[in-house]
């Protein structure tokens, strides 16, 4: 006779199937994480509220409009020390995308160089691009700020014996002094003139490029943009009666005057951050450069495209498509990186705000939410640019 | 009938062997190549000979003080003099050897675990990530086995540098494995925690987590816990790292078949048996190069703690510049750190190198 299961037994098993169904354990599961991260957040919370409280600390963002009564070594906009700490912020995030831009300029310039150097089939080029890569790639940033800040920057002369260039450069200890253009009154027009050549190249660009698609007949676009580029301004210069000049730094005193002055801070971080850099990029480059197959090369040739036609139709829009996305991941590390500036002292966002800002209010968790929050958005923005990139980009498949 | 006789092989013609052959190729193939040959020895040479000639031809090696620096090279005897701080840090004298056992196990356990026929090796790796921390870190501590106590404001120099970058490394692994199942779980919640936690920490600088560590995690734990300086920058260091660590395994999750997957569906395994012996072990074993370049990231990066007051390697270094004794030698203390940093991370890379070709082979 079958054992007829008890009500009891079947409530157990139906206990049991319900304990075993994938779903209801991944509802369980998930209500206890949530559970969990509530509990720390709240406990850290709480405890933050607390000893907030214990030392006087009052929270909130009312810091910003209060005056800061520190000077700032170099901002892009007008500061001094009756401005607020607010204001700290805002110069202090410009130094910061100041010292980014400039970065990735250079050193994509020099990984690209580098990159394609180490591909050469001139054994010394190669070797000397390898040595640099492995060299640099291989110290940490910090080490190579500090030694461009104070063993090399910080053994140049005084002002008195500057290094000079045609009396127009300036090189000492206290910076590199530039001749600064003056705006006399028809500038505006010489600047208008150089956007409209900028934007008539772009333009033809585009225009060249759908007729070579129908037609197959391809256009000078970049000598004739290289040339209205520069000739276009140059021609409305002369007409209005060269209205820009250069002022020029000069020795007064202890110091030169006038001119632009690059601070000794910004050199050393720009040419730490660009040759570090620089050293990826070129690992980079080379990876998507060896991607594209041997045969795209050959069936490019075997069309009788020229070498240079082969490149720049064939080889380096395919190269692209592989180097892009770790590019920009090189460019997010950059302006990251440039936040080592407060070790030697450069005004970017941390040192300024997180460092000078966070000692004189003692408001920690605003200030570092703040700043945190200044490279998330970098971050983000950057890679939902990046993701529309690529997706254009991408290999579109049958 | 007569039988075919081929003619011996002529020699080539003499510019396309040899060393002149070697040199036409490789440098003087074109004129434009030659002219980058010619520029590019013009450029190096000569520096090239000054370095060397400032590093160790005029170099003062011997010397107690800076009065032993009397010629143009490189004054060796500052580096020299700073040695034992730059490896132990202010770790007391008598208590050194203790550094010196950990260095030393250290280097078995990294030869024994590199080295291809060790017996045993899995359970060699499991002792080092798990039992051998915990080992060390009594032995540098103290205040156990009759050992003196020694405070971590102590540590510093190679020494510290070292602690850093295996406890990040090492801790960070577990939670970047949770991490990463997290992040290609099928439940949304864990889904999407693992995955903001892991964009945040990537977003950010390095230097503004270690900031965070130092000033923030004393606000948000209650004032009875003691948080040390390096406690907070290690806290610091392994959620900014275990976030790295989580994308790297991902990217090995991502690259095990599927086939493997529904093998471990079909023998009705439950997830994590499925995970623990079927998936994680591949996965781990082909993002061992990763791993092995995060280490490197990571090893430099440590150099940061010294915004936060460690004095790790670097930080020893550019304190001993700030020496009124040795003013003016800032180049050759930066040059033997840069040279010491220089051996660790190239030669893992080349490892890191050597373990992709090595595991590329088997597919």
């Amino acid at each position: 006779m079958a054992a007829h299961p008890s009500s009891k037994d079947n409530s157990a098993n139906n206990l049991r199937k319900i304990w075993f169904d994938p779903n209801v354990r991944a509802l369980v599961f998930q209500i206890i994480v949530v559970i969990g991260v509530i509990g720390f957040f709240f406990y850290i919370i709480s405890n933050a509220l607390f000893n907030l409280e214990q030392r006087g600390i009052t929270t909130g963002f009312g810091f910003m409009n209060q005056t800061a009564g520190f000077g700032i070594i170099q901002s892009l906009i007008e500061y001094d020390e009756s401005h607020t700490f607010g204001r700290t912020f805002i110069v202090g995030l410009l130094n910061t995308l100041l010292i980014s831009a400039l970065g990735i300029i250079f050193a994509t310039i020099i990984g690209f160089v580098m990159g394609v150097a180490r591909l050469s089939n001139n054994w010394l080029i190669s070797k000397v691009a390898t040595v640099y890569i492995e060299t640099l790639r291989n110290i940490p940033l910090l080490l190579q700020i500090f030694f461009w800040y104070f063993a090399v920057l910080r053994a140049l002369p005084s002002p008195r014996q500057s290094v000079s260039l045609g009396e127009a450069v300036f090189l000492n200890v206290r910076g590199l002094y530039l001749p600064s253009p003056v705006m006399e009154a028809g500038s505006s027009f010489v600047v208008i003139a150089f956007f409209i050549a900028v934007i008539g190249s772009i333009v033809l660009a585009k225009w060249a490029k759908r007729r070579q698609m129908l037609t197959g007949q391809p256009f000078p676009v970049l000598a004739v943009s290289a040339a209205s580029i520069v000739l276009l301004p140059l021609i409305v210069f002369f007409i209005m009666g060269m209205p820009i000049g250069l002022e020029y730094p000069a020795l007064k005193g202890f110091n030169f005057q006038g001119g632009v002055v690059v601070i000794p801070e910004l050199a050393a971080l720009l040419v730490a951050l660009s040759f570090y850099t620089a050293a990826f990029i070129a690992e980079i480059v080379r990876s998507g450069i060896l991607a594209v197959s041997k045969g795209q090369s050959e069936a490019a040739e075997s069309l009788g495209l020229t070498r240079t036609q082969a490149l720049k139709l064939v080889i380096i829009p395919q190269a692209m498509r592989v180097i892009i996305p770790p590019l920009t991941s090189q460019y997010l590390n950059l302006t990251k990186n440039s936040s080592l500036a407060t070790a030697i002292g450069y005004p970017d966002l941390v040192s300024v705000f997180m460092g000078t800002t966070l000692n004189q209010t003692g408001q920690a968790i605003e200030v570092i939410a703040l700043t945190m929050a200044v490279y998330l958005t970098i971050s983000i923005s950057t890679s939902i640019l990046m993701n529309i990139y690529n997706k254009k980009m991408a290999l579109v498949e049958r | 009938m007569s039988v075919h006789q081929f003619k011996p092989d002529q020699t080539p013609p003499d510019m396309s062997v040899g060393f002149v052959g070697w040199m036409k190729k490789n440098l003087f193939s074109s004129w434009i190549n030659s002219f980058f040959t010619l520029l590019i020895l013009y450029l190096v040479i000569p520096p090239l000979a000054a370095a060397i000639e400032w590093l160790f031809i005029n170099a003062d090696w011997i010397g107690e003080s800076r009065d032993a620096c009397t010629s143009d090279g490189a004054c060796w005897v500052f580096v020299i003099d700073r040695f034992s701080q730059l490896i132990y840090g202010f770790y007391p004298t008598e208590e050194r050897w203790r550094v010196n056992i950990v260095f030393i196990t250290f280097l078995l356990l990294i030869a024994a675990l590199i080295y291809e026929k060790t017996p045993h090796k899995p359970k060699l790796a499991i002792f080092s990530l798990v039992i051998y921390p915990i080992i060390v870190f009594f032995l540098l501590l103290g205040d156990a086995f009759g050992l003196v106590k020694v405070e971590t404001h102590q540590w510093g120099g190679l020494m510290l540098t070292l602690v850093l970058a295996i406890v990040g490394i090492v801790a960070a692994l577990p939670i970047g494995i949770l991490l990463a199942l997290g992040r290609r779980s099928h439940m949304p919640i864990v889904r999407s925690f693992s995955t903001i936690y892991i964009e945040f920490w990537r977003a950010v600088p390095l230097i503004t987590v270690l900031f965070m560590a130092s000033v923030m995690l004393p606000l948000f734990v209650g004032s009875e816990v003691d948080f040390n300086k390096l406690l907070r920058a290690m806290i610091g260091i392994i959620m900014f790292q275990s976030a790295y660590m989580a994308e790297v395994i991902r990217g090995g999750l991502q690259a095990i078949p599927k086939g493997q997957y529904e093998a471990g569906e079909a023998l009705s395994l439950s997830y994590w048996q499925s995970m623990g012996l079927i998936i994680l072990p591949q996965a781990l074993k082909i993002t061992i190069p990763s791993i092995v370049n995060t280490f490197i990231a990571l090893f430099k990066d440590t150099s940061l703690v010294l915004v936060i007051g460690l004095f790790d390697l670097l930080a020893i270094g550019q304190s001993a510049l700030a020496d009124p004794e040795w003013l003016g030698f800032s180049t050759e203390m930066y040059v033997f750190i840069a040279f010491v940093f220089w051996v660790f991370c190239f030669s893992m890379s080349r490892y890191s190198i050597y373990l992709e070709k090595k595991l590329h082979t088997g597919h």
